[in-house]
């Protein structure tokens, strides 16, 4: 017997909430924030389903009731992806080292 | 066109990079490297899918309109948005999230050829259960997010809203969820559908209105997680790896993050979740009130007093951010290394509203983040240090946590601030914190109270010096 595709799925979404366990604790605390912001933004890799959605009509009727939820899917992410990514940007900028002592 | 397997690899590729992006936040000195590789790892994703499904029609060109439309509306939030708003806008994208995970989830629903998962009214067993679970969870986060963004915006009451019966409906409409679910799979039907989502948002609402203010940082890791989750079972259903990937790293990185909050309250995730904390204990603190004596001071004393230190150990908490006083700190404390004092900055975990928000607040001050330590690193330090300096910060402080048992917040980790030579408390009044509690570090024989706004009171003080 084959075995389903799902199963390998599966594998992959075990795996990677282990993997995400043992990096996610080597987060230096002082960065929790920016690691919300960035998981954030990461999580709109939804676009893609969104991008599906959108281009499910056919050519002459671009617009039907599922791709217009593709399209507002697309804009919502696209608001994440933007704005996770540059505030997390922004903030990692702000991080300095102490500088040296003039003297 | 290109081959679905090959868009597999690049989806797994993008997969990789998105935990490199979270890898690299390790340090601060790699994580603008790591945000570097989210973006790559995005970039391949959205490529990917344009050139996987080959159709550069007509409806290729709304698809980027809705992208730069939604995309300069996020810029431009993060551009504008102040730092101390952090934890608002990160439960306002947290609901985008949600809203877009429930919009996809809807379309495969309706459209089901599109996403090749059979016909309408004939969906795959497999994609209708993981559909409507990332629809379900998806609901949940958002509206959740929604109720968890008004009460940090402050348009709704921080203050918990509780009922009578609210654990009972909560456990109701839960398992009404799971059964519409069991129902939707076996008919179809696409008006259990509507419902599930209907009841999924109204849970998410419920779920959220009795958690109180402070239990904010808990909240908003775990609408991390569901964000996560959320996304993880749009994945299945599109058979998309890097949205498993993501959505796995998303939902366990949100969990540890709730995790580390809990711990930093000494309370268990479900005396969280089940919320009304603050409201009950009211009144308890308010009857056993006496008048006790303070010792109450000027910015001249405390000036006087840092200037005969020779080590300052600072301790922000949320009231820093209210009165938005980070800058004046770090101008007093600048003033006090002029005059070759040592300085440094305490955190505990739960400070603030949201995990690491006073590290973003005290970065953006430009204060090194080599002079800022976390609970454990320097709580041994008090002992040794000549003055602590508490502007913000209340109940992380309280000694009460270690000596009485009876203490709503007895076993919570606290800074052992009372153990420095003295402690200047900046504070408004001597009104009790979050908790509700009195905080006896109030009456300590070392303690001098600096009644007066936080940011008001740091200017004062170093002008004094």
């Amino acid at each position: 017997m084959e075995i389903d595709p799902l199963i390998f799925r599966l594998s992959i979404f075990i795996l990677s909430i282990f993997v995400g366990y043992y990096v996610v604790w080597s987060v230096t605390p002082s960065l929790h924030t920016p690691l919300m912001s960035v998981t954030n933004a990461i999580s709109s890799v939804i676009i893609v389903g969104a991008i599906i959605a959108g281009l499910s009509g056919n050519s002459e009727n671009v617009f039907n009731t599922s791709s217009i939820f593709g399209f507002f899917a697309i804009a919502l992410a696209a608001i994440n992806i933007f704005g996770g990514f540059l505030v997390t940007q922004r903030m990692l900028a702000m991080y300095k080292k102490k500088k040296k002592d003039k003297k | 066109m290109i081959s679905a397997n090959f868009s597999a690899i690049f989806y797994l590729v993008s997969g990789v990079l998105f935990i490199l992006a979270l890898r690299g936040l390790s340090s601060p000195e790699t994580s603008r490297q790591g945000n570097f590789f989210g973006i790559l790892g995005m970039i391949i994703a959205v490529a990917v899918t344009f050139l996987s499904t080959g159709s550069f029609s007509s409806g290729f060109i709304y698809v980027l309109i809705f992208i730069l439309v939604g995309g300069s509306i996020g810029a431009f939030i993060a551009y504008k948005i102040p730092m101390t708003a952090m934890p608002e806008l990160v439960a306002g994208f947290h609901s985008l999230v949600g809203l877009a995970a429930v919009f996809v989830a809807i379309s495969a629903f309706l459209n089901p050829e599109a996403f090749n998962l059979g016909k309408p009214g004939e969906i795959k067993l497999g994609s209708l259960i993981e559909m409507s679970i990332g629809a379900a969870v998806g609901a949940i986060t958002f509206s959740g997010s929604v109720i968890a963004f008004l009460k940090l915006q402050g348009i709704m009451s921080g203050s918990p809203i509780t009922f009578k019966g609210q654990h009972p409906l909560n456990a109701i409409i839960l398992i009404s969820i799971i059964a519409l679910i069991y129902l939707l799979c076996s008919t179809q039907s696409s008006n259990l559908f509507w419902i599930l989502l209907a009841v999924s948002f109204l849970i998410g609402f419920l779920l959220i209105i009795p958690i109180g203010g402070a239990d904010m940082p808990v909240v908003i890791s775990m609408l991390n997680s569901y964000s996560g989750w959320a996304a993880a079972g749009i994945g299945f259903t599109l058979e998309n790896t890097a949205l498993i990937i993501t959505g796995a790293l998303v939902g366990s990185s949100g969990a540890i993050l709730s995790y580390i909050m809990c711990k930093g309250m000494n309370r268990s995730f479900f005396n969280v979740i089940l919320g009304g904390f603050g409201a009950t204990d009211e009144k308890s603190s308010t009857s056993s009130k006496e008048q006790r004596p303070v010792k109450s001071g000027n910015a001249d004393d405390a000036a006087f007093l840092m200037k005969n230190a020779s080590s300052v150990i600072i301790v922000p908490g949320y009231g820093m951010a209210v009165a938005q006083a980070q800058h004046a700190l770090r101008e007093m404390v600048d003033t006090l290394k002029k005059n070759d004092i040592k300085v440094s900055y305490a955190i505990h975990p739960v400070a603030g509203r949201m995990p690491g928000h006073m590290n973003v607040l005290l970065a953006e001050a430009n204060v090194p983040y080599d002079e800022v330590f976390e609970l454990e690193e320097i709580n041994n330090d008090f002992a040794n240090a000549d003055v602590a300096f508490v502007i913000g910060a209340n109940d992380v402080t309280n000694p009460v946590a270690k000596t009485d048992p009876q203490s709503p917040i007895y076993g919570m980790p606290v800074l052992d601030v009372e153990k420095c030579k003295s402690v200047l408390f900046v504070k408004r009044s001597l009104s009790p914190g979050y908790a509700g509690i009195d905080n006896d570090l109030f009456y300590k024989e070392n303690t001098l109270m600096l009644f007066a706004d936080a940011k008001k009171m740091t200017e004062d003080i170093t002008k004094n010096l």
